[in-house]
């Protein structure tokens, strides 16, 4: 820097040419522009590795599906010309063999079965069983290849299965990412809905957003009062009040959500309560539906609302309000027309933070909620760890970002000006 | 001079770590379970052999057991499983393939307990249980837990497809023989899930095993479906909870070692002291799940077999889980199972 500064006030001196200087002083920036990003370079690369890189596994991992293109290479090549409506070519069974015995690692035998079963309930058994039962006799022609086949797994008979191996052959696959969203490949290729009684995720997929958008609600209801209050007091008690907000907020999910159950159980706290006081004559059902859920994670996420809408009202001049006030406005128009409006940073902000941590809620409702009141996490979670279906988890995870992705869009997008502001 | 003692001790401590046994981290599902492991198996296992055994708890998550295989970073020896994922983490190349010669006599063990890759532990069954304070007459078949007009109130069932499907069916006058015969067909899962619409509005779903017997001490249910020995572990601190053994599913819980585990030898070595049949028959004492190996069955007295899944007049109406089924249909049933409970 003081070199630059030294040559930038001698250069005129020494008769330097101007377009030297321009060179000089550009590098000088560059430098200073090269010293600002290697200060920024360790969270680039934290960003890098464990947002970034991550997300894009996932995202790769919806839509990769290695298990048949690497496994049954000849079937799906005999496959390929295939109308798949008809009884699969007796060398498809022979390929299937050769495909099977040239598999070394049991392994890619299993990750083989359990995609085909994720495809059509069965495969494992019958592709696990028919590998089991492997090497056939050398020299075999494929029509005894099929009839040993048929032997052993009359099953190799539907054309289910076979469907469901030349469908997958190809090395990625859109089938996760239609199921996430209660559509699937028909046998020719066409995308269409899936039955009735299979179609789940879009059903909890609008559950959750309407689980997060009445939380949201609630916490703006909720919050925007007490945020005033705490606004309008000195700031000695403005934070002894906050560390009631606060409190509550560095206390961990879970016991949280386990003391709801120990309020809102039958004979909890506030069911005894009423009854004692006679406003029931029956336990009201708090707890393992949805009511549960909406009370403990309106109450976990109260204060991601309080705290931005309080931090903005700190900052609005309590003078306009008088002001508007001393014109003849009734206090009531004043709030609302003129303390309100200055405040949408603040509920922008909160009401975001607040329905972007619902979406992904995944404990309090798992131990709130009843069976229908699960949220997408809970099935993630089910995915990854029950069923051991990683494809689908992601798919739903992808599901989950993209949604998220849009709704943040749509919101810049309405509230920019107010977001300005803030 | 001062140093000379701090050194003297810095090298024997060197020297212990340097002698220092393996440490096995062993992992289960808790809860009274895993006090009941604590006890038969931990404890006498450190003393018999002087390693150390650290007692993990999961909740079944097959996906850290992958992870940790695929990763080639295996730090759990041995794990506790359920009899799905055995076959299934099997067929992916999940786990070690058991060497039974170190083990024991495969002849003394129940036949469901053999598996190349794990070893069955003890047997459990899923049941319906009641609290006997307050329900006077007893529900004795699964019709009767559907019927709410003689007992009015909640039911508790497991939030999945698993094993309600089967109760379903068992309630709707299907034998416990065609159970699996009928759920196979898409007929039968639908009569299932028809029969689980009828008394949808009076279930209160469970999530983790400890949840039914705290559902029926509280009141909060009238019947549910429990494991049986939770229901023990609850009647030991002096509840009243009754189980129902008609028409439970019992099911074997399996040990198995994660690929690649560093300790494959001590591992095996905790196998084949937890399959014998001291340690089992001590730890039937200290939860109601019955033991594989057979010669167990010998040391333990009339009191402790009368509470087993395995005793004659409790099997005697039971469904055996089938593994195999729920291996084939079970991600297609659960996500009906989904899609039904949106409904």
């Amino acid at each position: 820097m003081t070199t630059t500064t030294a040559n930038f006030v001698s250069a005129p001196a020494a008769g330097v040419i101007p377009g030297d200087l321009k060179a000089q002083l550009r590098r000088s920036q560059r430098r200073k522009k090269a010293f600002a990003i290697s200060l920024t370079l360790p969270l680039l690369v934290f960003l890098l590795a464990f947002f970034i890189v991550p997300i894009g596994a996932l995202l790769v991992r919806a839509v990769e599906n290695p298990e048949v293109a690497s496994t049954l290479r000849q079937t799906v090549a005999v496959l390929d010309t295939w109308d798949r409506t008809t009884a699969p070519p007796e060398a498809a069974y022979a390929a299937l063999i050769a495909d099977l015995s040239a598999i070394t690692e049991q392994a890619d035998a299993g990750n083989l079965a359990r995609r085909l079963n994720s495809e059509i309930a069965g495969g494992r058994s019958l592709v696990m069983s028919t590998f089991r039962a492997l090497p056939f006799e050398a020299n075999l022609s494929p029509a005894q290849v099929k009839a040993r086949m048929l032997e052993l797994d009359p099953r190799w008979e539907e054309l289910g299965y076979w469907q469901a191996i030349a469908k997958n052959g190809s090395r990625w696959t859109p089938d996760y990412l239609l199921t996430a969203v209660d559509l699937k490949r028909n046998v020719q290729g066409d995308i269409v809905q899936v039955d009735p009684e299979s179609a789940a995720f879009f059903n909890i997929l609008t559950r959750t957003f309407s689980i997060s958008a009445v939380v949201t609600l609630a916490c703006l209801l909720l919050g925007y009062p007490l945020a005033y209050w705490l606004s309008t007091l000195s700031a000695r008690q403005a934070n002894m009040l906050m560390i009631l907000v606060l409190v509550p907020f560095w206390t961990s999910v879970l016991v949280r959500s386990a003391a709801w159950i120990v309020l809102l159980q039958n004979n909890g706290l506030i069911n005894r309560a009423l009854l004692e006081l006679g406003f029931i004559s029956q336990p009201l059902p708090l707890l393992f539906n949805r009511l549960g859920v909406i009370i403990a994670m309106v109450h976990i996420l109260l204060p991601f609302m309080i705290l931005p809408l309080y931090s903005v009202m700190k900052s609005v001049p309590p003078t306009y309000l008088r002001a508007a006030v001393s014109l003849g406005s009734s206090p009531l128009a004043a709030f609302f027309r003129v303390y309100m409006p200055q405040t949408y940073p603040g509920m922008g902000a909160g009401g975001l933070l607040v329905f972007i941590l619902s979406i992904g809620y995944y404990v309090t409702p798992a131990l709130l909620g009843g069976a229908g009141d699960q949220m997408l996490s809970y099935y993630i979670a089910q995915y990854t760890n029950v069923t051991v279906n990683w494809g689908m988890a992601c798919a739903l995870g992808a599901v989950l970002l993209s949604a998220t992705l849009v709704l943040y869009a749509v919101y810049r997008r309405v509230v920019k000006s107010e977001l300005s502001l803030g | 001079m001062k140093l000379k003692p701090l050194v003297a001790a810095c090298a024997a401590l060197l020297a212990v770590a340097s002698h220092a046994e393996t440490q096995l981290t062993v992992v289960n599902f808790g809860g009274a379970n895993g006090n009941a492991q604590k006890v038969a198996y931990f404890g006498p296992f450190e003393k018999a052999t002087g390693n150390k055994v650290v007692g993990v708890e999961y909740n079944g998550e097959q996906a850290k057991i992958k992870a940790m295989v695929e990763s080639k970073k295996v730090t759990w020896d041995l794990v506790e499983v359920e009899s799905p994922d055995v076959a299934r983490g099997c067929d992916e190349g999940l786990f070690e393939k058991l060497d039974y010669s170190k083990i024991g006599n495969k002849a003394d063990f129940q036949p469901a307990a053999i598996h190349e890759c794990g070893i069955g532990t003890f047997v459990w069954s899923t049941v319906m249980a009641y609290n006997g304070d307050k329900l006077k007459t007893a529900p004795t078949t699964w019709a009767d837990f559907w019927n709410v007009k003689k007992f009015p109130g909640k039911r508790a069932m497991r939030k999945g497809a698993r094993y309600n499907v089967e109760f379903a069916l068992m309630a709707d006058g299907v034998a416990v023989a065609d159970v699996y015969k009928v759920l196979k067909t898409k007929e039968g899962a639908d009569r299932a899930f028809k029969k689980l619409t009828e008394l949808k509005s009076n279930i209160q779903w469970w999530e983790a095993g400890a949840q039914p017997p705290q559902f029926l001490v509280a009141g909060d249910v009238v019947m549910t479906t429990a494991y049986n020995g939770r229901i023990d572990a609850a009647q030991r601190e002096g509840k009243n909870l009754k189980i129902t053994w008609t028409g439970g599913i019992y099911d074997l819980d399996y040990w198995v070692m994660p690929k690649g585990t560093p300790n494959k030898d001590v591992a095996l070595k905790f196998i084949a002291m937890a399959s014998g049949a001291d340690a089992q028959a001590e730890y039937a004492k200290n939860i109601a799940y019955g033991p594989t190996n057979k010669k167990a069955l010998a040391k333990l007295d009339a009191k402790v077999l009368s509470g087993l899944p395995t005793a004659p007049a409790n099997a005697k109406t039971a469904l055996q889980f089938n593994v195999g089924f729920w291996a084939d249909q079970g991600e297609a049933l659960e996500k009906r199972f989904a899609a039904w409970a949106a409904q």
